[in-house]
């Protein structure tokens, strides 16, 4: 763990993988949850950092948090969301053959993997999601498109990510669903927090091949999905 | 209870202190980009710090009030005209039901503010009216004939000042830099040639960033930079090497190396420097 300053009032704290990235942020979360944090305006996870803003002492909490013993994070910690899918993406075709799999196999594969949303940032709303195996890693598209639309799920590098409006975007579309990702009107607004899981099964009903979650665990609050049966 | 817009101007928008605290679901902390003008004007007018303003681009803007208010206009130096009379700048005005409050071109810096008695009271999303351009949250900018609600009350007497001290729009930028977090990134030339070098304010810049002209930075580490958390300030250095300081509309994650940033109280001055304004940074190590 290393503490880098950040103008006068930041601190970027820098680690060595995902899963201690993971584990900072949930300990600092609780940290703040218990008080036992300095008054702090932000706290933004991101790939291998934590970003604290609004530090009244910067420096005192980087001696306090760099060689602090941080718990691993327990693979069940954070909600469970599902979202149903259509995987009817455009770059369904290109995904396969980057898997060297046939294309109905994407959406097995992908709805089999267990999801945690790393971080965001993109969009209001927007999560990148880690878990899939890193055999399943694509490049984004050489050509960004100048619209994809709202609802599109898509990979690119170790993430899956759902666009939650309608923007100019590089990375591979496989399929599209109908949860809203974000709503203002909403409480919270945004569906994706970072340390939330995510499943994803294919819309029609079918559960994903590995027979896992067959608890159906649907039951996370994810309400925005009516109409989301298939094509 | 409404005003209508009767000349949008360039750009002009709805703001407020913004949305800060919201960074980790990506939506950017916005607010008026001069902060100390968007806080004058309302205490001008007896409103909190939190009322919103209108924040206008360049080329000022014109509103008909639906009731009596008592309005303040600040920010970039500009002509106000009450139906067609001069009327001050940077003081309160009182306006009849019916007047047309003209805000001209800014005769130099770049945003003025205009306060109303009670604030504008558009609907807040995360507890902000401030429009954020980088994600399309809040009031859509202005356009002519759209009609906005006035807040109806008035918290405390207009503040009568005599003189209001108030710096003129920088002809020159002069920007402190506090170093990092990823300086260690670029050469030491390029420090250099940060900290001796004349930087220009570029015609694209705007609420999410002050884009610059100039020597490219080099880079020393060539390898992709995982996406990280950025504040407001950080002076964020993209492949083609021209810094931009990044502003209250600027993306909550990145993936190009911040070299330094800019502390906030430096940044209303960099709100004011129209494109082709000189900037120079003055880099300092962190503590």
């Amino acid at each position: 763990m290393r503490a880098l300053p950040v103008g006068l009032d930041a601190l970027l704290i820098e680690l060595d993988s995902p899963q201690e990235t993971a584990a900072l942020h949930a300990e600092l979360l609780r940290l703040r949850a218990a008080s036992r944090l300095p008054p702090v305006r932000e706290i933004v996870p991101a790939a291998r950092t934590v970003l604290l803003d609004g530090l009244d002492d910067p420096r005192g909490l980087a001696r306090e948090l760099v060689g602090r013993r941080v718990p691993p994070l327990p693979p069940t910690a954070g909600e469970v969301i599902t979202i149903p899918v259509r995987y009817d993406g455009e770059d369904l075709s290109t995904v396969a053959a980057l898997w060297g799999v046939r294309e109905e196999e994407v959406a097995h594969i992908h709805s089999a993997a267990h999801y945690r949303v790393a971080f965001g940032g993109f969009a209001p709303g927007f999560g990148y999601l880690t878990g899939l195996g890193e055999q399943y890693h694509v490049p984004r598209r050489a050509v960004p498109r100048t619209a994809v639309p709202a609802g599109s799920i898509a990979l690119a590098g170790a993430y899956t990510g759902i666009y939650p409006r309608s923007s100019p975007g590089g990375w591979q579309l496989i399929g599209s669903t109908d949860a809203v990702l974000w709503d203002p009107g909403r409480e919270p607004a945004a569906l994706f927090a970072p340390g939330a899981r995510v499943r994803f099964v294919i819309a029609g009903g079918r559960e994903p091949a590995d027979g896992s979650d067959a608890d159906g665990s649907d039951a996370d609050g994810s309400a925005d999905t009516e109409g989301a049966a298939g094509r | 209870m409404t005003l209508t817009v009767v000349h949008a101007g360039l750009l002009t928008t709805v703001q407020d202190l913004g949305r800060p605290g919201h960074a980790h679901l990506g939506v950017p902390r916005s607010g008026a980009l001069d902060r100390p003008a968007h806080r004058l004007a309302n205490l001008l007018v007896g409103n909190p710090a939190e009322a919103a303003t209108l924040e206008t681009t360049v080329l000022g803007c014109a509103v008909r009030v639906h009731r009596a208010v008592v309005a303040a206009v600040t920010g970039a130096p500009c002509a106000v005209r009450v139906d067609g009379r001069p009327a001050a700048w940077g003081a309160p005005v009182r306006l009849a039901a019916g007047s047309l409050l003209e805000v001209g071109a800014a005769t130099c810096g770049v945003r003025s503010y205009l306060a109303f008695s009670g604030g504008i009271g558009a609907e807040t999303v995360l507890g902000s009216r401030s429009t954020d351009l980088l994600s399309g949250l809040g009031p859509a900018p202005l356009a002519r004939s759209d009609r906005l609600p006035l807040g109806g009350e008035r918290l405390r007497p207009p503040a009568e000042a005599d003189v209001v001290p108030w710096p003129a729009p920088p002809r020159r930028l002069v920007l402190p830099l506090v170093l990092g977090p990823r300086d260690d990134w670029f050469t030491a030339a390029a420090v250099t040639t940060l900290a001796r070098c004349d930087y220009r304010v570029s015609t694209a810049s705007n609420r999410i960033g002050l884009r610059l002209g100039g020597p490219p930075l080099e880079r020393l580490v060539e390898r992709e930079l995982p996406s990280e958390g950025m504040v407001l300030g950080a002076v964020q250095v993209p492949p083609n090497g021209r810094p931009v300081v990044f502003l209250a509309d600027h993306p909550t994650t990145g993936g190009y190396p911040v070299i330094g940033v800019v502390p906030a109280a430096a940044l209303p001055a960099a709100a004011q420097a129209p494109a082709g304004t000189p900037v120079r940074f003055v880099p300092q190590r962190a503590g």
